[in-house]
């Protein structure tokens, strides 16, 4: 069916809707990857199956992810006449039980992560209430989302739809106001009218950059040329960050919508390119399933919801090249050619893809669009702080009691994500630090704590929001591993075009290599900053002009660790091989064998409930001990 | 009877060129086509895409050398791909990459000398808040310690012993 008036869409919705709350129980997955990775698919065949030999007459259906990875497979259940339940950790062990208990109306607390009595729509600004008289009250002590730390602080813009839809269905997508931001630019707004409200927005481009998209925008529509471009940066590189994956596997339409608008706005385009992680499978499923709907639904191709727009999108797979996610890089991919980046005195706004004007937006500046057009410019700078409008979604990794993503609005700032949505350090240890910005960012300490997330404050204290990584460090990471390691990933993905990024990162590298190793020399800290600043300002890129950060803000904060390695020949951490040896504390161990097991090389032994012994000179350092010793009774001097 | 399943072995490398010439995308597209079908990009099917399509040998082995996701060499019968994102870096993701090296007795990530696995190094899968992770043959293995690893590596070789007889 096509889409070609507002009645035809208010249908779907009403179709979506009933598809949303069905008259009978409906029990729903979440399936992105990490939901996948904690074992989804076994415990989904598992729950219909005994489903089908319980008798329970339930539907069974997939979702994306609502941010809570640690708790996948999570598992929504839609009673009607009664809240909605979040179940975590529905494993295939548990499926089974939870047929049972729903059969039987039994509500197991602990297995329970939520309840929802009403459901907030971003986009119409309704507040749904559930009826939840039909229930028996067992939920009555049953946490709603906003009593939960996790969520209570977060406020859903991007991530909207992320968990509560059906993700390639797209009348879910509709009934829950998805094309009607579409549906009113298209017959209520001119071009000028659109870029002009994202302009008043505030939006900045959530990729790293930060830089506005409305003007963006503005540069490309006024730019010269009989054809545009379209783009959607979902190359998601930065390790670390994973927000992008999550919108593309749950919620795709919200991206795409956002690009069919942008095309409206920038003109002149037919043609738009997704271009897609190489990593990323299941958002490529997601994408060319979407696509393939939007165009049965006329959405895409001649005359779009009955307008004159023409406009269609081609996924482009990247080859894993983590320079692709530089603008110039990823437009030569697309072409076909090697992702060598070129220098920007031209921009590409004005000559871009082929030659052409072109908008590159990533997949989270795309998913706040249709929220803009609908809500109103006004609306969205409302939330966050005046210079940075909105929300931003990061994904809180790392050591840290609850991890997962996180959408907050900026100017929030780092004890609040980090303590208390995250709950804190793992272990109860002290927090050492926080990585932002992946390898275009920093290192920042406990004093930068209250620092405001945004933009602006981060590149003052020597970091980067990035695309949102935020990855949370305790004492048993070594800031000089940590340099070394983004600088050997940087120089493995450095394109070697331009000689500051190709030789400078690797030489930064070789002389963490030797300080890690032990053969750190006076002066190496003052050399390894003088190189870090030539790299900066000489390099032709962003990936080489930003690739000294992580370097430099550790030299910044955690300068006596550099210390440490070059004249103690100590790690602090206990990480460099090179500077350890491993021991066990007599009065710490409890004789309880793990280590003794775990040990590949036979080198720990003793007797059953005595201090064990380890003998330095078989060990190979290969951590398993420490890992496994639940008693701090392993020691890494 | 060598020669005629040398001869096979290019036919699918044939239809997907003959493919590309119908429909010419993007070169990457066809090297990306190509090492689905092969599991790595054969310098034979590289050489027919230049003899059929005109594309220089050298454009077509400077993309498969730049993109990480083409691999040049025959790869093992299962994949091992280790995460070393941030993440499950600060988790111990170096410790589990030296597991895996251990327990398949390789120097360096890389194909075992029985072609039975190929251990890669993704520098992110995008499951960070499960790490350390590892994909074994597509299937996603989060919270990883050296003792997991030990066990997969050990099933893996149980499953092709069984296999085999």
């Amino acid at each position: 069916m096509r889409i070609k008036s507002l009645s035809d869409l208010d249908a779907i919705k009403a179709r979506g809707l009933t598809r949303i709350y069905p008259d009978k129980m409906k029990i729903t997955f979440g399936y992105a990857t990490c939901g996948i990775a904690n074992g989804a698919a076994a415990a989904l065949e598992t729950l219909a199956a005994a489903a089908e030999a319980e008798g329970l007459d339930a539907l069974v259906d997939k979702t994306g992810c609502i941010g809570y990875c640690q708790a996948e497979p999570l598992v929504d259940v839609w009673n009607p006449g009664q809240p909605r339940l979040v179940y975590k950790k529905i494993t295939a062990k548990k499926a089974a039980q939870l047929v049972k208990d729903l059969k039987e109306g039994n509500i197991r607390k602990g297995w329970v992560l939520y309840k929802a009595l009403r459901e907030p729509y971003l986009l119409t600004d309704e507040m749904r209430e559930y009826d939840v008289n039909g229930g028996n009250g067992t939920y009555a002590d049953i946490p709603t989302s906003g009593e939960v730390p996790f969520f209570a602080k977060q406020f859903k813009i991007a991530m909207r739809n992320c968990g509560n839809i059906n993700p390639v269905n797209l009348e879910e997508y509709v009934a829950r106001g998805g094309f009607y931001a579409l549906h009113k630019v298209l017959t209520t707004m001119s071009p000028e009218d659109v870029v002009n409200e994202v302009k008043e927005s505030g939006l900045r481009g959530r990729g790293g950059g930060g830089f506005s998209t409305g003007r963006k925008w503005a540069t490309a529509r006024k730019a010269e040329g009989d054809v545009k471009y379209i783009l959607c940066n979902a190359d998601e590189g930065d390790p670390g960050a994973y927000m992008d994956r999550a919108i593309l596997e749950g919620d795709p339409y919200s991206v795409l919508e956002g690009m069919l608008i942008g095309a409206y706005a920038v003109g002149k385009s037919d043609t738009g390119y997704i271009y897609v992680r190489h990593e990323y499978p299941r958002a490529l499923e997601m994408l060319e399933t979407a696509l393939a709907t939007m165009r049965d639904y006329g959405l895409l191709g001649d005359g779009i919801m009955g307008s004159d727009l023409k406009f269609d999108i081609e996924i482009s797979r990247g080859g894993g090249a983590f320079v692709c996610g530089e603008s110039t890089a990823l437009m030569a991919s697309i072409e076909g050619k090697r992702g060598d980046p070129r220098s920007k005195y031209v921009h590409t706004v004005e000559v871009g893809l082929w030659g052409k004007p072109t908008v590159l937006n990533n997949v989270e500046t795309w998913a706040n669009v249709p929220a803009i057009i609908m809500r109103g410019g006004k609306w969205f700078k409302s939330v966050g702080t005046p210079t940075n409008a909105g929300t931003k979604v990061f994904s809180l990794v790392g050591n840290i009691n609850r991890t997962g993503l996180v959408e907050v609005p900026m100017g929030i700032t780092l004890r609040e994500i980090i303590f208390d949505i995250g709950g804190g350090i793992t272990k109860d240890r002290e927090f050492k630090g926080v990585q932002t910005g992946g390898p275009s960012g920093g290192c920042l300490p406990a004093e930068k704590l209250d620092l405001s997330v945004d933009f602006d404050a981060l590149t003052k204290a020597g970091s980067m929001m990035g695309s949102g990584g935020m990855i949370v460090m305790d004492r048993d990471t070594c800031m000089v591993d940590v340099a070394r390691y983004f600088l050997n990933f940087l120089g493995e993905e450095s394109c070697g075009k331009c000689t500051p990024c190709r030789e400078g990162v690797r030489i930064m590298h070789d002389i963490l290599t030797r300080i890690t190793e032990g053969e750190g020399r006076e002066g190496d800290i003052e050399l390894l900053e003088e190189i870090g600043l030539g790299v900066q300002r000489s390099s032709l890129c962003g990936l080489g002009q930003s690739a000294p950060n992580p370097l430099l803000s550790t030299i910044k904060y955690y300068r006596g660790e550099y210390e440490a390695h070059i004249r103690e020949k100590k790690c602090p951490a206990g990480v460099c091989k090179a500077l350890i040896t491993y021991s066990i504390d007599p009065e710490k161990c409890t004789g309880c064998t793990l280590c003794a097991e775990r040990c590949p090389e036979g080198c720990i032994t003793g007797e059953k409930k005595q201090p064990y012994v380890l003998d330095a000179r078989k060990c190979i350092k290969c951590n398993a001990c420490y890992e496994a010793c639940n008693f701090d009774a392993v020691l890494r001097q | 009877m060598a020669t005629a399943t040398q001869a096979n072995k290019w036919e699918q490398a044939a239809v997907i060129i003959e493919d590309y010439k119908a429909n010419p995308t993007s070169p990457i597209m066809l090297l990306q086509d190509l090492q689905a079908a092969y599991n790595y990009v054969p310098a034979e099917a590289m050489e027919l895409a230049t003899r059929e399509l005109g594309i220089p040998l050298e454009q077509l082995y400077g993309l498969a050398t730049f993109y990480k996701a083409f691999s040049l060499e025959e790869r093992g019968k299962h994949n091992i791909k280790v995460c070393k994102g941030t993440a499950c870096v600060v988790r111990g993701a170096a410790d589990i990459l030296d597991g895996f090296l251990r327990e398949l007795g390789l120097p360096r990530p890389g194909t075992t000398g029985d072609k039975m696995v190929t251990l890669e190094v993704v520098n992110c899968v995008g499951a960070c808040a499960i790490g350390p992770i590892a994909i074994l043959d597509g299937e996603y293995h989060g919270h990883l310690d050296q003792s997991i690893v030990k066990d997969r590596v050990e099933s893996l070789r149980a499953e092709d012993e069984e296999a085999r007889k």
